[in-house]
């Protein structure tokens, strides 16, 4: 796809510093975003996807260096923002309006001592948006998010459910009409039904305002849903990218292969789950080479020795894996009907 | 057969601020010995509460908890000690349920020689390795003389299976025992406990928000879907996740995204009326679903309480008065502007 790139990342390594040593989070890291785009992060816990993602918005905790690499940002106006050399008042104002966020658990990311309408006004002042334009903004949102706008607008955080209050927060981050939005387990201590409000929710907002999303999640079948990409994280490493149908119909990463067979599936009657042997590594000192390679099924010596690099394949594939070819063979194998 | 346990006409009721929380309301549930039951449900429908009463850990306000055919008050003296060795629970995070300063070998030691289940060391030692092994943390020398924190996460939660298993229980209650733990490793620990009830004829009591994780735990067994406090509909697992009943039940299961993008995106979902689960101090009147049923008939579900009962053409129980007594669910959109207009 020529230039609708809005977020350009390339080689992007980040790493905290601990008692220990070193904790390698995230390892050249390399993608882009376009305009429009879902891109889906998915991987378990400590695999790096919100430090990538906390490092996309600058906003890494004191312990933690980006060691390497690039963002490139491209304005509407098609102007490039590095963000990286941002100072902090232009970080300030970068953010919210170019790149919003929405994290895990809705209250703590709003005060619970003001009310939505002064959030909103607060964020407006900070960006320079005068208060009528905002509050109809926050309206015209709340009410596209399906929450009551005015009994919202109104209220403190603790009258909301928590579902209302996701919603909140996701109509909050459209405030500013960013390009891209970041969200962090947006769905993941919700219940079902709330979710699914959140999901459709989403939805209606992407089409309406055609923003780009970068989405973490462990959760398969929410990525499923919701991404045009899918990017699977292991260890600090981007192991596989690809077309949401691609990344699940044909995955030609071993672990991402495995996360497939491991997530039941509600409309599969009786089926066989496979777990994923051994627990991930530790980042201070990973295996060599692969670092999948002792919990993976197709490891042979190359595995052990020579980190396979991200390479394209087919169909706006990338992945990196010494055995792609078997593992293409084996998904065919266990395909469900 | 009797069963192994049964909650009869269960209410819990508890006091917050003065205010009367009904969290449990007419509960009626049995389980056999070797069973596998599901409780789902969204978080404040009193699956953790069932689960509980089920292990002991709380009593009922009105109703009455049998174990094998007999009122638990009748189990006095040796024989209380023996219920409540029999019935365990697993929680779900093992970084609270484990104490941090105590080596493997310890968290497991304690129960076995507080509840006299060895009598020399090296019983101990020797039930402490077996019980690892159970649980696949092998070899057990190498985790031992570990502490909690130089374990992951799944290994942890092992540990507190091994840790329940110490005074050979008959019910285990998992309340979300797997929930905190990632994807790759979850699906281990639930063939483990399959297998578990095998080999030791354990019952299991699976709590979870996690519809897909308890059609595949309990593929075998049954599921029960609770809403604000009442079981709604309960079934063998395969009848309940192909052919729901209970309108909550469709929109449930509706509602989960799938691992699947064609699927996933071409999925019906099921609109409800409302979006607000209403509070436990103002539970609506006759069916506790009706305000939010895209499905609600007047003058039916909002005045009478529905008992469970077998719809027509289900294998399963639901508790709708218009699905029991007629048949089919008519939307309600229907039901008020029958032209479609």
């Amino acid at each position: 796809m020529p230039n609708d790139v809005v977020v350009s990342v390339r080689d992007l390594s980040v790493s905290y510093l601990a008692r220990r040593g070193r904790v390698r989070a995230v390892n050249r890291a390399s993608f882009d975003l376009h305009a429009g785009e879902t891109l889906a992060l998915i991987g378990e816990s400590g695999c790096g996807k919100s430090t990538l993602n906390l490092a996309l918005i600058r906003q890494l905790p004191k312990n933690a260096t980006i060691d390497s690499g690039s963002i490139l940002y491209t304005r509407r106006d098609k102007s490039v923002v590095d963000v990286l050399k941002l100072n902090k008042a232009e970080l300030r104002r970068f953010l919210w309006s170019e790149f919003a966020m929405v994290f895990q658990g809705a209250l703590n990311s709003l005060n619970p001592v003001i009310r939505v309408s002064d959030m909103v006004y607060d964020t407006a002042a900070a960006h320079g948006l005068n208060k009528a334009a905002a509050e109809k903004r926050a309206l015209h949102l709340f009410e596209k998010v399906r929450l009551d706008p005015y009994r919202v607008f109104r209220a403190y955080p603790h009258e909301l459910s928590g579902g209302m209050r996701q919603r909140v927060l996701l109509a909050m981050s459209l405030l500013l009409q960013p390009q891209v939005v970041i969200m962090d387990e947006p769905t993941t201590a919700v219940d079902i039904l709330t979710q699914r409000s959140i999901l459709d929710v989403l939805q209606t907002l992407r089409e309406e305002l055609n923003f780009s999303v970068i989405f973490i999640s462990h959760d398969l079948a929410v990525a499923a849903e919701i991404a045009d990409t899918i990017a699977t994280m292991y260890a600090g490493d981007i192991v596989e990218v690809g077309p949401v149908n691609e990344v699940f119909y044909r995955p030609r990463h071993a672990y991402t292969l495995a996360l497939l067979n491991a997530a039941p599936r509600l409309s599969a009657g009786a089926e066989e789950l496979y777990s994923i042997p051994g627990s991930p590594p530790d980042l201070i000192h990973p295996p060599p080479g692969c670092k999948f390679h002792p919990r993976c099924t197709f490891a042979t010596e190359v595995c052990r020795t020579v980190l396979p690099p991200l390479v394209a394949a087919e169909a706006g594939h990338q992945v990196a894996c010494h055995h792609t070819d078997d593992v293409v063979t084996a998904y065919r194998k266990v395909s469900r009907a | 057969m009797t069963p192994l346990i049964e909650l009869k006409h269960v209410y819990r009721h508890f006091e917050v601020n003065r205010q009367r929380l009904p969290v449990l309301q007419d509960i009626n549930l049995s389980i056999a010995a070797n069973e596998i039951v599901c409780l789902v449900g969204e978080s404040g429908c009193g699956k953790t509460t069932t689960g509980k009463i089920l292990a002991g850990l709380l009593g009922p306000s009105s109703g009455e908890v049998l174990i094998e055919g007999r009122p638990r008050a009748s189990y006095t003296g040796r024989e209380a000690a023996l219920l409540r060795r029999a019935l365990q629970i697993v929680h779900q995070d093992p970084f609270a349920s484990i104490n941090p300063a105590h080596t493997i070998g310890q968290i497991l030691g304690f129960p076995l020689q507080r509840h006299g289940m060895v009598r020399s060391r090296a019983e101990l030692r020797r039930r402490i390795w077996e019980l690892l092994t159970l649980v696949d943390l092998t070899p057990p020398g190498d985790i031992v003389n570990k502490f909690p924190h130089q374990l992951s996460g799944g290994q942890r939660q092992r540990v507190s299976i091994a840790r329940v298993l110490t005074v050979n229980p008959r019910l285990i209650v998992a309340d979300e025992a797997v929930s905190m733990v990632d994807v790759s490793i979850r699906i281990g620990i639930l063939k483990m406990l399959h297998r578990l009830r095998e080999q030791l004829n354990l019952s299991i009591v699976f709590i979870t928000h996690d519809l897909a994780l308890a059609k595949y735990f309990a593929w075998d067994g049954r599921i029960a879907v609770m809403y604000l406090g009442r079981i709604v509909e309960i079934g063998r697992t395969p009848d309940v996740i192909a052919h729901p009943a209970h309108p909550y039940t469709r929109a449930l299961l509706a509602a989960v995204p799938e691992a699947d993008p064609e699927l996933t995106r071409h999925k019906q979902h099921l609109e409800l009326r409302s979006e607000d689960i209403p509070r436990l101090t103002e539970i609506p009147p006759g069916c506790a679903f009706h305000p939010r049923c895209p499905f609600f008939v007047p003058g039916v579900c909002d005045t009478r309480v529905p008992p469970l009962e077998p719809p027509p053409d289900y294998n399963q129980l639901a508790a709708c008065i218009p699905l029991v007594e007629t048949g089919r669910l008519i939307p309600y959109t229907e039901r008020v502007n029958p032209d479609g207009r």
